[in-house]
């Protein structure tokens, strides 16, 4: 190791140094002191976001198995803008007395996630990408059980953890093949020896559901409601975005780095499973009464749109992933945001709550519907450009029925989240949310959010910039 | 700046003037002047556009400028016009100016409602001066979109229902529409060129005929959706019926034409080969549209029933017209398009001021209403005129010229269709005097209604705009006609 390398994984270097100053915080900061451990870990993030943008190294370090370039950099700072919008949307719950003790527990177990997503978009080895992915699941799920004295909580969590085993246990059977095929881990290598063998196509079916188990694709889904409902709004938040973001990138990477040659093969599978994912996670999402498991369907159904970009192979597509997911951020965040700070302020969360929300709020009810018509695809907000791209990108390869299937479901999608829009302009309620004022962070974290979504999808420069990082089969 | 983007920017200049102030009165008073300078250039754009023409500029689109916008996938914000846009924008502008003042005594969430009214004329301006594929199509959407919350807080009746009704049935047509831009995009340059969604730039090669005869239906049929043509109408009803006067106004007045203009812009000109193979299956459902619409007029009790199913008829008329492919009947199409707009919007805004003053809309609990509000009944009674297609005013032009050139087909097919689809003036001509029969003449029905009011001076604005523009179609046709026919000859030629 030499300073240069230090450069090349500064990402990971700079949020480990944040996770020991924490640690160190803790340790000395007296019992009164606890609440400050919030406002220096959230300004010592901001500096690691600011900092990621910085001119950054590219390079292979560990002999290959750690590589990182313009696209990994880029994503990384994707990931640590999201997180930090989680940072910010937390500060009020965590100053909760029953959080006094723990502040850093949430911290620490966040970055230590944030960090193992960070190796695995940066992997170029399947053990350093399994290492990656152990790391970045096992924490979240202590996360989802943070409120562990409630039962749906500690549920969540222990939910999250055997399905997370599970399916570690189904990826590395897959990966098992395809070395014993290979005879190597390292991506160049297994791209360069793999064939269409069918232990080959097996392994990566293995692989695939790993994978989709990690994204909730369906029908690897089943955990996602549950999960999402029982660990704390913030917690869900970050499982849904980041979580699911940092899967899509090392999964889209995967798939146009190392299987290239059986690209014949995952576009069927793909074709198959977008399609039901964004079937059935729409078709759950219509019937859902609670806010966070209707967001959970809405992200399994929105995780389908995302394959959309995967299953042209092509640079279009890996470019519009990117950009959807930046722009998912910001939508899903700020849908969330609403519901974590309603929650926080009156611990309703139920849609039925929501109604007449407008005439008492209407600052949360205009943030949320910005959110709801970017999740829908509306113009003149971001999420219609990224969706529009994202098809433009599977139509590109000529997959029009797909294209077909997904535009059509957009209208199913459309209907429910236009309900939530229905329930706080339109509907009349008896009691309604009273009037309340956020407290300013909870302001600054949804500006963030609208200013990103009103943004993003008119800002033609951040595309073409995705774009010149993007590479495709 | 260009002249066209200002119709863009205006509305939202109006907008943030609307969030800025404080009060009902002063957001309606940011609201008229907004849309009355939008009127103002929007009439300075047809003047000097009659002028380019005169000073002998041949090109097909004119006051045209573009801006690179996301340029890997080579999409440009391209704006320019040619004399149907040109008309079209005038039409907008005349239908929101009124739609204002009809609005004028809306009570609950005024601010909300002025945003979100002068939001969907952006979307609709924005789409009338787009000559680039993505930005018409996001322009469409942008104006879909507020129909909702507009009709879900502001309407009447089964609103929440129609709301939704309208809101997934428009967007499921704008679903189509996007695979049929997709469609047209990757086979914009079918030699290898760079793919674009620049009408002119595609306008001059010839997309594939397979791919045509595959994205035709899907670009038509989305844009038909809108356009209300049979059997996707039955938004147009429920929405219409449901929605705020000045909705009602805008949507049918304005919004509906976006379909039949996307029709023949986008779909027709684009994909010439394909249109002529298809027009049949179309024309049949056209036809349907129009004499069912107009039956479907007949049996109602509702006079924003009546009307929108008399949109229903008309529009499909358009559309009937778009398909006939010769210059008469195209020209008829486009007239019919500002005749209707007008013709319609006056009507919503009339039943908005009798509802408001009778508090009833249906036409047996009226009576006499002439009596007592003669203002508004003459207004009624000159729109009814229009509607039945009487010599003098819009609706005649437009429907001779929609006759004369459907005729022109000698085929035994097209002339059938024409005819059945004439037979729907009688039509109108019976639900149209039957209304005014009942609801202004004979004796008054109740003597609640002895002591209404007549039109105050907003309202009168409001209908004096309207019925200046049908009487001006109506008595000197050969200016509006002029310009449109000059502009349709680069989309006959080239579909012919």
């Amino acid at each position: 190791m030499n300073p240069e390398s230090f450069m090349i994984m500064r990402h990971e270097l700079v949020l480990t140094l944040a996770f020991v100053f924490i640690l160190v915080a803790e340790v000395f900061t007296g019992e009164r002191n606890k609440e400050k451990i919030k406002s220096i870990a959230v300004a010592l993030f901001a500096i690691v976001t600011a900092a990621g943008f910085l001119p950054a190294a590219t390079g292979s370090l560990f002999g290959g198995m750690y590589e990182a370039s313009g696209t990994t950099t880029l994503m990384k700072n994707i990931l640590n803008i999201g997180t930090l919008i989680v940072l910010i949307q937390s500060y009020t719950w965590l100053g909760r007395p029953e959080n006094r003790d723990r502040i850093h527990e949430y911290f620490l177990l966040l970055i230590s996630t944030l960090i193992g997503m960070n190796f695995m978009i940066s992997s170029g080895h399947f053990l350093m990408f399994y290492l990656g992915i152990e790391l970045a699941t096992i924490p979240l799920a202590a996360l989802a059980a943070y409120d562990r004295y409630q039962n749906r909580s500690a549920e969540a969590g222990i939910k999250l953890i055997l399905i997370s085993t599970l399916s570690s246990g189904i990826l590395l059977f897959g990966l098992s093949m395809i070395y014993g095929v290979t005879g190597s881990l390292y991506f160049p290598e297994v791209a360069a020896k793999l064939t269409s063998v069918p232990l080959v196509i097996m392994g990566f079916i293995f692989f695939f559901a790993g994978m989709g188990f990690k994204m909730s694709l369906v029908p690897f889904h089943l955990w996602t409601a549950d999960v999402y409902e029982g660990a704390p709004v913030n917690v869900t938040s970050y499982l849904s975005v980041i979580s699911k973001g940092a899967a899509a990138f090392i999964f889209i990477i995967i798939l146009f780095r190392v299987f290239p040659v059986i690209s014949m093969t995952w576009e069927k599978v793909i074709w198959v499973i977008a399609v039901m994912t964004i079937t059935i996670g729409n078709l759950f999402a219509l019937r859902q009464k609670n806010m966070k498991r209707f967001l959970a369907f809405s992200s399994i159904a929105q995780a389908g749109f995302f394959l959309l970009g995967f299953i042209g192979g092509n640079r279009l597509g890996m470019t519009t992933v990117i950009y959807y997911a930046l722009i998912y951020i910001f939508s899903n965040l700020a849908a969330f945001g609403v519901v974590s700070v309603i929650a926080e302020k009156t611990g309703k969360e139920n849609m039925d709550d929501y109604d007449g929300l407008y005439r008492t709020n209407p600052g949360l009810s205009i943030t949320l519907m910005l959110a709801m018509f970017s999740l829908a695809g509306i113009p003149p907000v971001a999420g219609f450009f990224g969706k529009f791209f994202l098809f433009v990108a599977a139509a590109e390869k000529g997959f029009y029925v797909l294209v077909t299937i997904a535009v059509l479901n957009t209208i199913i999608a459309l209907y429910y989240y236009l309900l939530v829009v229905k329930a706080m302009f339109i509907n009349k309620s008896e009691a309604p949310i009273a009037s309340f004022r956020s407290d300013f962070m909870q302001k600054l974290g949804l500006a963030i959010c609208i200013a990103g979504i009103v943004v993003t999808g008119f800002a033609s420069g951040l595309f073409e910039m995705i774009r010149n990082l993007s590479y495709g089969i | 700046m260009n002249i066209l983007s200002w119709l863009v920017i205006i509305p939202l200049l109006t907008i943030t003037g609307i969030l800025l102030v404080k009060d009902a009165r002063q957001t309606k008073i940011v609201s008229a002047i907004g849309m009355g300078i939008q009127l103002i250039v929007a009439f300075v754009i047809v003047f000097m556009y009659i002028s380019l023409r005169k000073s002998g500029n041949t090109d097909e689109m004119v006051l045209m400028s573009s801006f690179e916008w996301f340029k890997s996938l080579n999409i440009y914000y391209t704006v320019g016009v040619d004399g149907i846009s040109v008309a079209m924008i005038a039409l907008t502008a005349v239908v929101v100016f009124a739609g204002i003042f009809a609005s004028w005594e809306m009570e609950d969430l005024k601010k909300e409602f002025f945003i979100s009214l002068i939001l969907l004329a952006t979307g609709v301006f924005g789409f009338f001066i787009s000559l680039d594929l993505f930005t018409m199509f996001l322009f469409y959407e942008v104006a879909v979109i507020p129909m909702y919350i507009l009709i879900g807080i502001w309407g009447s009746g089964p609103k929440e229902y129609s709301a939704m009704k309208l809101t997934l049935m428009l967007m499921g047509g704008s679903a189509l529409l996007m695979v049929g831009l997709f469609g047209i995009y990757f086979n914009s340059a079918p030699d290898g060129g760079e793919l674009t969604f620049n009408i002119l730039e595609i306008s001059k090669i010839t997309i594939p005929i397979e791919a045509q005869r595959w994205f035709f239906p899907f670009t038509f049929v989305g844009f038909g959706v809108l356009g209300a043509l049979f059997p996707l109408h039955t938004w147009s009803p429920d929405g219409h019926s449901s929605a705020p006067t000045a909705v009602s106004m805008l949507h049918a007045g304005v919004l509906m034409k976006l379909g039949g203009y996307g029709a023949f812009r986008v779909a027709m000109f684009l994909m010439p080969e394909a249109a002529s193979e298809m027009a049949w299956i179309f024309i049949i459902l056209t036809t349907i549209s129009v004499v069912y619409g107009a039956f479907g007029a007949i049996v109602q009790k509702d006079l924003k029933y009546i009307n929108a199913y008399s949109s229903v008829s008309h529009c499909g008329m358009v559309l009937f017209a778009v398909l006939m492919m010769n210059r008469t009947a195209m020209t008829g199409a486009v007239i019919q398009m500002i005749s209707h707009g007008l013709m319609t919007a006056l009507f919503f805004a009339l039943i908005g001021m009798i509802y408001g003053r009778t508090h009833t809309r249906m036409i047996n609990e009226m009576g006499g209403l002439m009596k007592v509000i003669p203002f508004l009944g003459v207004a009624y009674v000159i729109a009814g005129l229009a509607s039945l297609g009487l010599p003098g005013l819009s609706g005649f032009v437009a429907e001779m010229n929609i006759f004369f050139g459907a005729f022109e087909h000698p085929d035994t097919f097209h002339r059938v269709a024409t005819i059945i689809a004439i037979s729907s003036i009688v039509i109108t001509a019976v639900y149209i005097l039957r209304v005014v029969a009942i609801l202004l003449l004979g004796p008054i029905r109740d003597n609640h209604y002895i002591s209404l009011g007549d039109a105050k001076w907003y309202e009168k604005l409001s209908l004096l705009t309207l019925i200046a523009g049908i009487v001006y179609i109506g008595i000197a046709p050969l200016g509006l006609s002029n310009i449109i026919r000059e502009s349709l000859l680069p989309i006959i030629d080239k579909i012919l």
